[in-house]
Parts: C-alpha cells; sequence; structure tokens
C-alpha cells in the first residue's frame, strides 16, 4: 500500500459490521484532533454531515462510468443484446439503468448500432467548511455502483485540501463491510481505527476485517464500543488483539449520553462530562501515542 | 415469495428481524445475502450443513493464438486488461465478468474460466426446521455481485425466503432488492436512522418494490421515524422496544425470539399481512 507523501497524516475509521459507533467516534475525534481536514467516504449512507453541519462551498458532479440506451426506431428487435447481457438488464428492448453495469458489450454487438452509450451521472461529491478547517464528502445516486471510485474521489479531494492547507491530520469515516468501498478508503492510510462491538457478530466480521488489513499491510488498531454490553465478549475481542499483535486503543462503555447527543445532532464530546467523552478522550490519547511510537 | 430486510444505515437490526421472521415460520428459507459480513449464521443452530464454492468468469488469453492486436483492451470499459507489444496484462479486481473481450477477441483467443470468489453454504436449522443459505465473500474480493446473484438463484420461489442484506444503498443492496417481492426496511429512532431509511426508500421507490418500515430500538421519547412515515404515508409495519435483554441476548448470539418467544406470534401475524398484500395489493405504496 503506497504511503502518503505528505507531511499530514492519515486516520481511516471502518468497523466491518455497521452500527458499531463509526461516525459517534469519527464524530468526537475530528473535534479533538487540531489542523484536520475531514472526510466520510460511506458514499452510499453518508451521515457524519449531520453532526458537523458544513457549508458547501463546492459541489462536484461524479460519474462511475456509461450506461446503455437503445434507440427504439433504429432497434429491429434481434434480441441479441438481451441475450448476450450478462447483468439482466434488457427486456423488452428497454435497458434498466439499475441493472445495467455499463460494459458496453451490448453497444458494441447491436448490429444495427441502435445502442447508445451516454455518460451516467451517478452522483456528486462536495468540498465544506466546517469549524476549523476542511470537510469533504459524498453523495451516491440511489442504486448507483462503483462507489469505490467516488471513494477514491472523496479522498483525492480530500488529500488536495489537507496538502494545500497544511493540515496535520486527515480523518476519514469509513464505510461498513470489507469490500471495494472499504478497500479505496484504506489506501494509504496511516492507522485504520477499528471500530467494534462486544457481540458475536462484531467479533465475527473484526476478524474479517483484520484479515484484509493484514493482506494489505494496513497498520491497525481496535476500539470496543458499548463495551460493557458484554463484559466476557470485550475480553475475547481484547485476547484477540493481542494474540494478533493488534495495538488496542480503548474501550468505550454504553452511555446514554451518546444517544441523547445524537438525537440533538451534537457529537457526545460536547459534553465532556459523559464516561462516553472522557474514554474517547483517552482513546485519543492513545492514537496519538500509536502514531508517536510508528514513526 | 422473496421478502427483503434492508436498512441504509448498518446496526439497525436487520439481521435481528431475518433471523427472527425466518424462525417464525414454517419452511421459510433465511438467505444471509450481506456477504461481506455474512453473520446471521452465528445466530442459527445449524445441522447437515453443506458447502460449495462460488465462481466468477475470468478471461484467460491462449498466446498460441494472441497476436497482440489490443481489441479486448479496447472494449473492456474497466480497463481490466492492457495489451503490451509481447504481453497481456489483466487486472482480475478491475474485470465485472461481462464476457466482452472473448466475444469480440478476432483471433477467438480468449477462453473464460471460473475463479473462485466465495462459498455458499447451506443446510437446516433446529428444532424449526427451517432451511438457511449464505454467500460468504473470500476476503479480499472485491465483486459481490455474481455471488449475491447465486445465492438468488439457489432460492425456491414457492418458499417463503428471507433475504438478509447489506447495508447502504448501492449496487449489492439494489441486486437484492430489484425482484423483491416485499421489502422491509428495518430502521431506528435516531437522525442518523432517518437519514439512511430516506436514501433505502428512494431506492425502493425507483425500483417499485411494495415496502414497510419496522422501527427497531424504539423510544417512547422519539417519534421521529413515525412522523416522516406518516408524511411519506409509509407503513409502519412493526415496532420492537429498545431492551438491554435483547441487545445483550443479540452480544451472545440468541435470536430475539427466543429471548421472548411471545414475539413469534407478531413476526407470524406480519407474514400473514404481507402476503395478503402481496396477493390483494393495495396502494398504500403509491409513489
Amino acid at each position: 500500500m503506497p504511503h502518503n507523501n505528505s507531511k499530514y497524516r492519515q486516520i481511516v475509521i471502518v468497523s466491518g459490521k455497521g452500527g458499531t459507533g463509526k461516525t459517534t467516534l469519527a464524530a468526537a475525534l475530528c473535534e479533538l484532533f487540531e489542523n484536520r481536514v475531514v472526510s466520510d467516504t460511506d458514499v452510499d449512507a453518508a451521515d457524519l454531515h449531520i453532526l458537523l453541519k458544513p457549508e458547501i462551498l463546492e459541489r462536484h458532479e461524479y460519474s462511475g462510468g456509461n450506461k446503455a440506451v437503445i434507440n427504439r426506431e433504429l432497434c429491429t428487435g434481434c434480441d441479441l443484446c438481451e441475450e448476450y447481457c450478462r447483468f439482466d438488464a434488457i427486456h423488452d428492448y428497454q435497458v434498466d439503468p439499475l441493472a445495467c453495469e455499463g460494459c458496453g458489450f451490448c453497444v458494441r454487438l447491436c448490429p444495427e448500432n441502435a445502442i447508445s452509450f451516454p455518460k451516467a451521472i451517478s452522483g456528486f461529491f462536495q468540498e465544506s467548511a466546517i469549524k476549523n478547517g476542511e470537510f469533504v464528502d459524498a453523495e451516491l445516486l440511489p442504486g448507483s455502483g462503483n462507489s469505490g471510485k467516488l471513494v477514491s474521489e472523496v479522498k483525492k479531494s480530500a488529500a488536495a485540501l489537507a496538502s494545500q492547507n497544511q493540515r496535520a491530520w486527515l480523518i476519514v469515516d469509513g464505510p461498513p463491510g470489507i469490500g471495494c468501498p472499504v478497500n479505496a478508503s484504506l489506501t494509504g492510510t496511516d492507522l485504520a481505527v477499528i471500530v467494534t462491538e462486544p457481540t458475536v457478530s462484531g467479533l465475527h466480521d473484526l476478524s474479517r476485517l483484520i484479515e484484509l488489513t493484514q493482506r494489505f499491510r494496513i497498520p491497525s488498531a481496535i476500539v470496543i464500543n458499548k463495551s460493557d454490553l458484554n463484559p466476557e465478549n470485550t475480553k475475547n475481542i481484547q485476547k484477540f488483539a493481542e494474540s494478533e499483535n493488534i495495538p488496542f486503543l480503548g474501550i468505550i462503555p454504553y452511555d446514554d449520553v451518546v444517544l441523547k447527543a445524537l438525537i440533538s445532532e451534537k457529537s457526545v464530546i460536547n459534553f465532556p462530562d459523559s464516561s462516553a467523552a472522557v474514554h474517547i478522550c483517552q482513546v485519543y490519547k492513545n492514537i496519538l501515542e500509536l502514531l508517536e511510537n510508528q514513526k | 415469495m422473496n421478502i427483503v430486510i434492508a436498512s441504509g444505515k448498518g446496526g439497525t437490526g436487520k439481521t435481528t428481524v431475518a433471523v427472527s421472521l425466518a424462525l417464525s415460520l414454517k419452511n421459510s428459507i433465511y438467505a444471509d445475502c450481506d456477504v461481506e459480513e455474512p453473520n446471521g449464521c452465528l445466530f442459527l443452530n445449524r445441522s447437515s450443513e453443506s458447502m460449495k464454492t462460488a465462481y466468477r468468469l475470468l478471461p484467460e488469453i491462449d498466446f498460441k493464438k494472441c497476436d497482440f492486436c489490443g481489441v479486448c483492451a479496447s472494449v473492456c470499459e474497466f480497463n481490466a486488461l492492457s495489451v503490451l507489444p509481447d504481453q497481456v496484462l489483466l487486472f482480475d479486481e478491475l474485470c465485472h465478468s461481462c464476457g466482452a473481450c472473448s466475444y469480440f477477441c478476432p483471433k477467438k483467443a480468449i477462453r473464460e474460466t471460473e475463479a473462485p470468489i466465495g462459498t455458499i453454504r447451506y443446510g437446516r436449522v433446529l428444532p424449526e426446521e427451517i432451511a438457511y443459505i449464505e454467500g460468504r465473500l473470500n476476503v479480499g474480493e472485491m465483486m459481490a455481485g455474481p455471488l449475491i446473484d447465486q445465492v438468488k438463484k439457489s432460492l425456491n420461489p414457492e418458499n417463503i425466503n428471507i433475504l438478509d442484506a447489506p447495508p447502504g444503498t448501492a449496487c449489492s443492496m439494489v441486486e437484492i432488492a430489484r425482484d423483491a417481492d416485499y421489502c422491509l426496511l428495518v430502521t431506528e429512532p435516531t437522525p442518523f436512522g432517518l437519514h439512511d431509511l430516506k436514501l433505502a426508500v428512494k431506492v425502493l421507490r425507483i425500483l417499485r418494490r411494495p415496502f414497510s418500515v419496522i422501527i427497531n430500538k424504539a423510544l417512547e421519547t422519539s417519534n421521529l421515524i413515525e412522523h416522516y412515515c406518516e408524511q411519506e404515508r409509509i407503513p409502519v409495519s412493526l415496532r420492537i422496544p429498545y431492551s438491554r435483554e435483547l441487545a445483550e441476548g443479540y452480544s451472545r448470539g440468541k435470536p430475539a425470539v427466543h429471548i421472548f418467544p411471545e414475539m413469534k406470534k407478531q413476526f407470524h401475524a406480519l407474514i400473514i399481512r404481507i402476503k395478503n398484500s402481496i396477493e390483494k395489493p393495495v396502494t398504500e405504496n403509491a409513489t
């Protein structure tokens, strides 16, 4: 994995399983890290903007590729396109844009040249101003594919802002899963902060994500959110981290304030006396220490 | 009948609902289509399990026939092939298995061969005697589509199939929901839950699928989701109150209907209502 050459350091928050607290932790870390650019690469369900309330400065159209369109006046109904389409996207001489993969096979195949292949807009990404820094996030149009490519656009734009404005940090709120958008999010990162929860699914999904970060040699560290939900599983995850030689950044016990903060659209760090905020501050310190030793 | 459980936001309780629904019915099939992180199996008491490898097609070049003309690379929209004067490079992770390169090769030098992308596991669940099937993407593999497709193809439309979808609203979710008979969107009463629910609703309206909403971790103090659903005329088909007991049970791999067996009745009744609404469509979801 190429390491970024600029001076800023990049931290990506991922989880494997959804809903473990990526965005809650990301929003809190945004308040703790100074001189940073923030980006949200969960492009098909981006939520960080709800807490950061960015002011949009520039919005860019994003195209993940082209989509086939059949011209009914030229079409003779030979059905060749339908027969060869691997994505079951053509029925009754019409292309379903949500199923079309954009491979262009039918466009080249059609004996009547009746299929055109215009560029399709599949989303937007935008640069915004937030308190003390910049924010880049995106909006994938519902059902659009190629979200990994949009993640790369978001990261490129965030990286450019970080270099231009001589920021010390790039904080990335990543997507769930272990597929293509996660990979695109992890590219070039200095540390993947993995947020998990002490549930059987949390541990299961964590181990698959760790397999991925180890394969691509991405430095990773683990945080356990809602740690008191199942103390035994919390211990098991800590043991797992130890056996895999993965740094452990700390626990965040379940705290009603997290929900309260979220409902009032604020980061939990604005409730400094809460147990969640106190523990997140410790996680922040541990990240700094870990990166200091990594140098 | 395919009933898809989706959500937009992760961690709202898709698997909790999907597993509990499947366990509340006779002859149902639980199908884990969240192939990147399939964890429904952790909540099922599985027996007589079988496994098969799932493949996708990748081009293989016969260099005895190839004259490096470059047609394959020029027809590949995904830049998965690169032709050099005496070499052809294939980037597996960019290939979408569309078949254009092998079809258009003038020398017929490309044939498609099967490459493993994951596994499909299937078996029975005891004591409920329902069936389950799971797609599991190999770690490091980027193309979930062909695997999801294979899981779907192995379902019998005569059964009640409960499809557990991945979070989000991108291609994988659409692949699962596009021909669903019905969708249940599971959400939670937070601004994140609401925001991502709206995105999922958009997708289902484009796909013209009938759907309703399940509010999980419901709070007495918040009617965020109810308010939105009322405005948009989306039926709320079930509320599952926030319960520490359910959350702790979940953490140990215990399905909700095993913690509160009386919930089975609710899930069963929900399926009956869905079945009736599909057979006698009402226009409650008109967009």
